[in-house]
């Protein structure tokens, strides 16, 4: 029952896709020509993001850590 | 209950405390302007006999947004197919010029001509539909399939039955075919026939015509009053008889084509107040009568005001005492064109002016048409008869427009002695009292629904915001699945941002048939996704409840 009405959740969420970018509108090869585009540019946005955003995360978290452990190890120095 | 965003001549109504965030934070337009709380001084408060609620609730921000994107994605799409036609990569199907003009200057490129051949067509089945019988309550549709997406269509044969008719602007319900009804129309057609075959002024003045301008006279309670043929022409041709050079015409921003036409051809003046707006209408009055015209600086010869009793895309009713004092005040002229509102409005039906519990002396020139509440064709002008008797002889429709055929003045006569009561029976002011529960019960359930509705909780006339291109066409396409027959109107008749469903509530419809409309129109909507109101009962049940308990400490 939930996997019904999952399923018409999600044929809800493209109809309303189509209303708004006009695509109900469009005739069949439009729609295959603004999927592609839609659906090139999506994946190229993802892969982009599978690639780069963990070695910016990691080097971002890097950065961090030797700003505090540097401040760290002043305050040993002084101390001492 | 009044809806809480209700803002009626500056009295703002407080149900509970907790509405008055929502009217604070809530934008909402009225008048053109935006505003979030208004109060009008005192002095509107005693020229209103009774308080009535008009809103144009705007939509929340994101709707404009999407609006925007789905054009744009829809203008793409219209220049790829342009580029496709002009290389010859696909067939041309609409008006172009010819090879040899192709130096000439170009008559199809500008935004109209782009716009009706990339995004009207593509929607074009919703419009022009024929339908094969009488527009009464419900219709019968001729069935018609495109195989080109929408630049031909075909007829199957088949009709569709008994469609509701929530587009037809037959507000008392009298087009109908009962032959009971109309026993004195069939009498006079075998009398007269169906031609006149000549103007008013040479020998097209019959005695019904007579018959129906007295009958129309005592109808508003003016002196005297004229007939013509066509509606639009009554405006279109009588106006720039009434004006000419030297004059000052006030014409509101959303006023019908025939009216700025009309304006247009008499050669006056013409400035535009915003639409119902009377603080801007008192700004071009004092305007008007300190400067005077333009060069000369001499004294306007006549100023008019052009205003409709209903606005028939807002559903707005004029704001007519206010309009009066203003004009006695700056001493100019008022033309009140009542095509909407004849019939619809007012305890006995008598328009805008009986609405207001005013005089017919107080406005100048009553014009109106027959084609919405009376079930027939034609128009008319009332007012003093000095007025009537210029017409009469400078009229362009007097000189050369054939009169009203004596079938359709014997409809009028009819409907109008139905309406008075002259026949004996009070169906007249049942059909009426019918019109006003109609458009109540209406209105007051799609805002109960949480639909944007603009206009006037008294107009029978029911706009219904859609706002998005894509959701015109599958709106009207699944009302026609749904075996009902709504007219949906974008672009450029309304704003672009704006486009909606109009709705014309009739005297003839029953409680089932409104109530079939209201629950596809509740599916439809949470198909959709129309429900943008965010004043509504559906959006803040909390504070609709009546049995709730507060405790007082």
């Amino acid at each position: 029952m939930d996997i019904k009405s999952m399923k018409y959740y999600l044929y809800w969420l493209y109809c309303q896709f189509e209303l708004i970018t006009c695509s109900y509108l469009m005739e069949p090869w439009e729609k295959l020509l603004f999927y592609t585009f839609n659906i090139t540019m999506l994946v190229m946005v993802l892969y982009t993001a599978y690639i780069f955003v963990p070695v910016h995360v990691s080097t971002a978290f890097q950065f961090f850590l030797n700003l505090f452990g540097n401040q760290h190890e002043n305050t040993v120095s002084i101390v001492k | 209950m009044a809806n809480p965003s209700a803002v009626c001549n500056g009295h703002l109504h407080h149900h509970h405390q907790k509405q008055n965030n929502l009217l604070k934070s809530g934008i909402y337009k009225k008048n053109g302007i935006t505003k979030g709380m208004k109060k009008n001084g005192t002095s509107n408060g005693t020229l209103y006999k009774k308080t009535s609620i008009e809103q144009f609730e705007q939509a929340p921000m994101y709707v404009a947004v999407l609006t925007f994107l789905g054009f744009g994605v829809g203008t793409i799409f219209g220049y790829l197919r342009d580029f496709m036609r002009a290389w010859g990569l696909e067939k041309r199907n609409i008006a172009e010029e010819r090879e040899q003009q192709k130096d000439f200057v170009p008559l199809y490129q500008d935004f109209e001509n782009f716009y009706t051949r990339n995004l009207y067509m593509r929607i074009r089945d919703n419009w022009n539909r024929p339908i094969c019988s009488v527009p009464g309550p419900q219709f019968d549709l001729m069935e018609r399939v495109t195989d080109d997406y929408n630049w031909t269509f075909r007829f199957t044969g088949r009709t569709i039955k008994n469609v509701i008719n929530m587009g037809s602007y037959n507000y008392l319900g009298f087009a109908e075919t009962d032959v009971n009804a109309l026993k004195t129309v069939t009498r006079e057609l075998q009398k007269y026939g169906t031609g006149i075959c000549s103007t008013r002024q040479e020998m097209g003045t019959l005695d019904k015509h007579v018959e129906l301008e007295t009958l129309v006279a005592t109808f508003l309670g003016v002196e005297d009053a004229m007939v013509f043929g066509m509606g639009f022409a009554t405006n279109s041709m009588n106006i720039p008889a009434l004006v000419g050079k030297g004059c000052l015409i006030l014409s509101d921003e959303l006023n019908h084509t025939s009216l700025v036409l009309g304006a247009r051809l008499s050669g006056a003046t013409i400035r535009i107040f915003k639409h119902n707006n009377m603080q801007s209408l008192e700004k071009l009055l004092r305007d008007a009568v300190i400067y005077g015209q333009p060069r000369s600086r001499r004294a306007w010869r006549k100023i008019i005001i052009l205003v409709e009793g209903i606005y028939s895309m807002e559903g707005s009713i004029v704001r007519l005492p206010e309009i009066v004092s203003l004009k006695k005040k700056y001493k100019a002229y008022l033309y009140l064109d009542e095509a909407h509102s004849i019939g619809a409005v007012g305890a006995t039906g008598r328009g805008v002016v009986e609405y207001f519990g005013m005089s017919p002396d107080d406005v100048d020139v009553l014009m109106g048409t027959f084609t919405k509440s009376f079930g027939a064709a034609g128009g008319y002008i009332a007012g003093k008869k000095d007025l009537v008797d210029f017409l009469r002889t400078h009229s362009h429709s007097a000189v050369y427009a054939t009169s009203m055929c004596p079938p359709v003045a014997e409809q009028i006569i009819r409907a109008m002695k139905c309406l008075m009561g002259l026949d004996g029976t009070t169906q007249g002011l049942q059909r009426v009292r019918q019109l006003g529960k109609n458009t109540r019960y209406f209105r007051r359930r799609l805002h109960e629904m949480g639909f944007i509705i603009y206009g006037n909780d008294d107009s029978p006339v029911v706009p219904l915001l859609l706002y998005m291109p894509g959701k015109i066409g599958a709106f009207a396409r699944r009302m026609l699945e749904k075996n009902i027959g709504v007219v949906v109107v974008g672009f450029p008749a309304t704003p672009i941002t704006e486009s909606r469903a109009r709705f014309c509530v009739s005297a003839a419809h029953t409680r089932e048939m409104l109530d079939t409309v209201l629950n596809a129109l509740d599916e439809l909507g949470d198909f959709l996704h129309l429900k943008y109101s965010r004043y509504s009962k559906a959006s803040h049940p909390e504070l609709y409840e009546e049995n709730r308990l507060e405790f007082e400490d």
